[in-house]
C-alpha cells in the first residue's frame, strides 16, 4: 500500500480480514488500516477497504461491528457488491462512502441510475464494458464511475462465476475462488450411439479460458477525455515492484495527458517500462471491443512472459559522501550486472554493479541471500524505496 | 402446511400442455435475448400463445428477462417488458436492476422475481430487493438446506428454490468455444456453438462432464450433475418454501413429463401423508435415476454441502 502512495496513486484500496474477496489474516487489521490512512494522508491519498463478498446468512455477524471499526479507523469508503453490507453501512456507518463493486456486473447506464438513487458515491464497472458504453453512461448518469485499467481479470462477468464451487467447494464469491477458469479441459462433443469424440483430438493445446491481464495504457487518454473518474490497477499478490513500476507509469501517463493533451503521444518507453514487470501477456479487453482468442492464453507457458528483467532489490538508504547505496536483496544479483533504479524523484538510470558490500563492509562478489542487506555504489543519488531491477543474465 | 408451486420449464408450447397435465403450477418462459440459459425459445408470437396456453390450464406464466443487460438493450429490454406485461403475464424474472426501474416506468403492476443466479445467498438482500418492488427471490444454488430454510424463516418476500436439474456455474460475455476454434485455425467457424451442439468440457481430474454452450449473452457452463432432491423434499416444504423449480435445460420431451409427474406425485404424498412419502420416496428417485441421460449423474447439489473460502 505504502509503495503504491509513494510512486503516485491517489488511493488504494485494501482487504481487510473480513467480508472482503480474498480476505485472510494478512490482510490489513483495523490498526494497520489506521496506520494506513495516517500515511496516506501526508501524501493526500485516499484508502478503500473491499468489504465486496456475497454474503450467507451467517456472515451477517459482527458486521455492523467491523464497518463501525473500519469508519473509525479513518478510511474513506468501502467497495460493496451485497446490499446487505450497503445498507448496513448506511446505518451504522454513515461517514463511509459506499462504492459498488464490479462483482455487481455493472454493465448499463440504467442499473447505474438506480444505485444512484440508491444513494452510492461511485460504481466500479463490469470489466465487460467498452469506450462507448461508458461515455453514455457518464452522459446519462451524474455519478462517479470507476474502471480497471490493468491486472489480472475474471474470464467471467465477476459474481457469476460459481466453478470453484462446484469443483473444490471454494465459494468463489466469497473469496474462495480456486481460479478453475485456467485450468485445462479438453471440448468434448456428446455423441449418442458411438464414444464421445474430442473435438481437436489432435490438439497443439486443450480448451482453456484463461484471459490474458488487462493493460489500457493506449486507452488512458480516451479514458480522460469521456470524464471517467477514477482507474482502477489490480495488484493484489503482486511484487512492490511491480505496484511500483505499474502505478508510476500509468501516474505519469495520466499526468502527461492532462497537462497537454494536444502534443501528448504514448511514449515508447512508457511501454518498455510495462513490460519490464510483466509476467503475463496483457490485452486491451472489452474496453476496446469484445475479446477474441489473441485475448486469451493457450498451451503451455503460452503467454507466460519471461521478461529481461527481475526485481533485484530496493532502496534503503544512501550516503551522499560517498555516494553509497544501502539495498535490500530481493532476488540475486552480482558485480557487472547491469541494473536500473527508478522512482519517484529520480525518474529512472542504468548503470552497472562495480563491487558489493556485506553488512560487515567485507567485498563479496554477489547478493544471493534474500533480504540481504549490502552496499553498493550509485552513480547518482537514489532514495529510499527505489527500487532496483536487473538485466537478466 | 403450504403447498409449494411446482415451477417448470418448457421447451416449447407442446410441453406446457404436457407438464400442465403432469402438475406443474408455473412455467419459465422467454427468449434468449432477455433471459438466460432458458429451455426453450419463445419468440413473442409464441410467448402470447404460451402465455394464454398456461393460463387456460389455470397455471402460473413468468417470463426471465434476467439477462445482464448492456446500453444497447436497453430499448429493446423496455419494448419487451412493455409487450410481457400486455399479454398478461404473471410476473418477470429479473436480475439486473435496469429490469426493474424499467418495469417501474412501464408496467407498474408487473410482478417481479429476483433471481441472479448466484447472488441470491442471504435473507436480508432477499427482502431488500423485496423492497424495491420484488415479490419473490430465487436463491443461489449454493447453498446448503439450512442456509436455505433460515433464509425463508427471515423472508418477507416468496422464497424459490431449485430442486431439480441441471445448474449454471458460469457466465462470460467472451465466446470462448468460437475462440478456441479460431486459436485451432478453423476460422471458418465463426457461427456461435449453441446448445444443440452437445459440447462439453472434460476435467479428467474429476471425471466429471461440463456442458458448455454460446449464444447472444456469451458462454455459460453447466454443472456435471443434476441436482435430485425429490427424496429429501421434506424439510423445504416444512419449511414454507413458496416455489420449487425443475430446470430442465437439455433434457428429452418424455424426460421432462415423466419428472414434472414423479414431483407432483412426491409433493402431494408428502403433504398428505409423510410416512408415505418416505416409504416411496427411493423408489421415485430410482425412476429418475433410470431415465437420466448418458453421463448425468444425481446429486443433491450444495443443499449437503459445505463450502469454505
Ligand atoms: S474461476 Fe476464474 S472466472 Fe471464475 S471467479 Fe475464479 S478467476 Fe474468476
Amino acid at each position: 500500500m505504502k509503495i503504491a502512495v509513494r510512486y503516485g496513486a491517489d488511493a488504494v484500496f485494501i482487504g481487510g480480514q473480513e467480508f472482503g474477496l480474498r480476505s485472510n489474516a494478512d490482510n490489513f487489521s483495523l490498526e494497520e488500516m489506521r496506520e494506513g490512512v495516517q500515511f496516506a494522508e501526508r501524501y493526500k491519498a485516499r484508502i478503500y477497504v473491499t468489504t465486496n463478498i456475497i454474503a450467507h446468512n451467517e456472515n451477517m455477524e459482527g458486521l455492523k461491528e467491523y464497518l463501525k471499526g473500519i469508519e473509525a479507523a479513518g478510511v474513506h469508503g468501502i467497495i460493496v457488491a451485497d446490499p446487505l453490507i450497503i445498507e448496513t453501512c448506511k446505518q451504522a456507518a454513515p461517514k463511509l462512502e459506499i462504492h459498488l463493486s464490479t462483482q455487481q456486473s455493472l454493465s448499463n447506464w440504467k442499473a447505474v441510475q438506480f444505485w444512484k438513487e440508491e444513494g452510492l458515491e461511485r460504481v466500479v464497472l463490469a470489466r465487460e464494458t467498452s469506450h462507448e458504453e461508458i461515455k453514455e453512461m457518464k452522459e446519462n448518469v451524474d455519478i462517479e464511475i470507476e474502471t480497471f485499467i490493468h491486472g489480472a481479470m475474471c474470464i467471467a462477468y465477476s459474481g457469476r462465476c460459481v466453478l470453484s464451487n462446484h469443483m473444490t467447494a471454494r465459494d468463489s464469491n466469497r473469496g474462495g475462488c480456486c481460479q478453475s477458469c485456467r485450468w485445462d479441459y479438453d471440448l468434448m462433443k456428446q455423441r449418442d450411439s458411438e464414444a464421445d469424440k474430442n473435438v481437436f483430438p489432435t490438439q497443439s493445446a486443450p480448451f482453456a479460458m484463461s484471459p490474458k491481464d488487462l493493460n489500457l495504457l493506449h486507452s488512458i487518454p480516451k479514458m480522460c477525455d469521456i470524464g471517467i473518474d477514477s482507474l482502477k490497477i489490480e495488484g493484489r499478490m503482486k511484487s512492490i515492484h511491480y505496484v511500483a513500476t505499474v502505478v508510476s507509469v500509468y501516474r505519469q501517463v495520466i499526468d502527461a495527458y492532462c497537462e497537454d493533451p494536444d502534443n501528448f503521444t504514448i511514449k515508447e518507453e512508457w511501454v518498455r517500462e510495462l513490460a519490464k514487470c510483466a509476467n503475463r501477456d496483457t490485452a486491451s479487453a472489452f474496453y476496446e471491443g469484445v475479446p477474441s482468442f489473441e485475448e486469451q492464453m493457450y498451451g503451455k507457458d503460452n503467454g507466460i512472459r519471461k521478461t529481461n528483467y527481475v526485481f533485484a532489490g530496493m532502496v534503503i538508504d544512501f550516503d551522499m559522501e560517498t555516494n553509497t547505496a544501502t539495498i535490500q536483496q530481493r532476488n540475486l544479483f552480482k558485480v557487472g550486472d547491469k541494473i536500473e533504479f527508478f522512482g519517484p524523484e529520480i525518474g529512472g538510470f542504468s548503470q552497472r554493479v562495480a563491487a558489493i558490500w556485506d553488512e560487515n563492509e567485507q567485498q563479496i562478489d554477489k547478493a544471493n541471500h534474500p533480504l540481504q542487506i549490502v552496499k553498493i555504489k550509485v552513480d547518482r543519488p537514489v532514495y529510499p524505496y527505489n527500487m532496483m531491477r536487473r538485466e537478466n543474465h | 402446511m403450504k403447498k409449494p408451486e411446482l415451477v417448470v420449464t418448457p421447451g416449447n408450447l407442446e410441453d406446457i400442455g404436457i407438464l400442465a397435465e403432469a402438475g406443474a403450477d408455473a412455467f419459465i418462459i422467454g427468449e434468449q435475448a432477455f433471459g438466460l440459459r432458458l429451455a426453450g425459445e419463445f419468440k413473442r408470437e409464441q410467448l402470447r400463445k404460451a402465455v394464454q396456453l398456461i393460463h387456460n390450464y389455470d397455471k402460473k406464466a413468468y417470463v426471465a428477462v434476467n439477462g445482464i443487460f448492456h446500453n444497447e438493450k436497453l430499448d429493446a429490454m423496455k419494448d419487451y417488458v412493455s409487450f410481457v406485461e400486455s399479454i398478461d403475464a404473471d410476473a418477470i424474472i429479473f436480475g439486473d436492476p435496469a429490469v426493474l426501474m424499467t418495469v417501474r416506468e412501464v408496467a407498474p403492476n408487473m410482478k417481479l422475481h429476483w433471481s441472479t443466479e448466484t447472488t441470491g445467498t442471504n435473507w436480508y438482500t432477499a427482502n431488500y430487493w423485496g423492497r424495491k418492488g420484488s415479490k419473490r427471490a430465487v436463491l443461489a444454488k449454493e447453498l446448503n438446506l439450512d442456509q436455505v430454510t433460515e433464509i425463508k424463516e427471515n423472508a418477507e418476500v416468496e422464497i424459490e428454490v431449485q430442486v431439480h436439474g441441471m445448474t449454471a456455474m458460469f457466465q462470460s460475455k467472451r465466446l470462448l468455444i468460437g475462440n478456441y476454434f479460431r486459436y485451432q485455425g478453423r476460422a471458418m467457424e465463426i457461427e456461435r456453438k449453441g446448445k444443440d451442439e452437445n459440447l462439453y468440457l472434460y476435467d479428467h481430474e474429476r471425471d466429471n462432464r461440463y456442458p458448455i454452450f454460446e449464444d447472444e449473452n456469451g458462454t455459460h457452463i453447466m454443472s456435471p450433475n443434476d441436482v435430485c432432491m425429490i427424496d429429501e423434499l421434506d424439510e423445504l416444504v416444512d419449511s414454507g418454501i413458496d416455489a420449487l423449480k425443475i430446470d430442465f435445460i437439455f433434457k428429452s420431451a418424455s424426460y421432462k413429463k415423466e419428472v414434472t409427474a414423479l414431483y407432483r406425485k412426491a409433493i402431494d404424498t408428502y403433504l398428505n401423508d409423510e410416512n408415505e412419502y418416505f416409504k416411496q420416496a427411493g423408489e421415485w428417485h430410482a425412476k429418475i435415476e433410470n431415465i437420466q441421460p448418458k453421463n448425468r449423474k444425481l446429486d443433491t447439489g450444495f443443499f449437503f454441502k459445505e463450502t469454505v473460502y
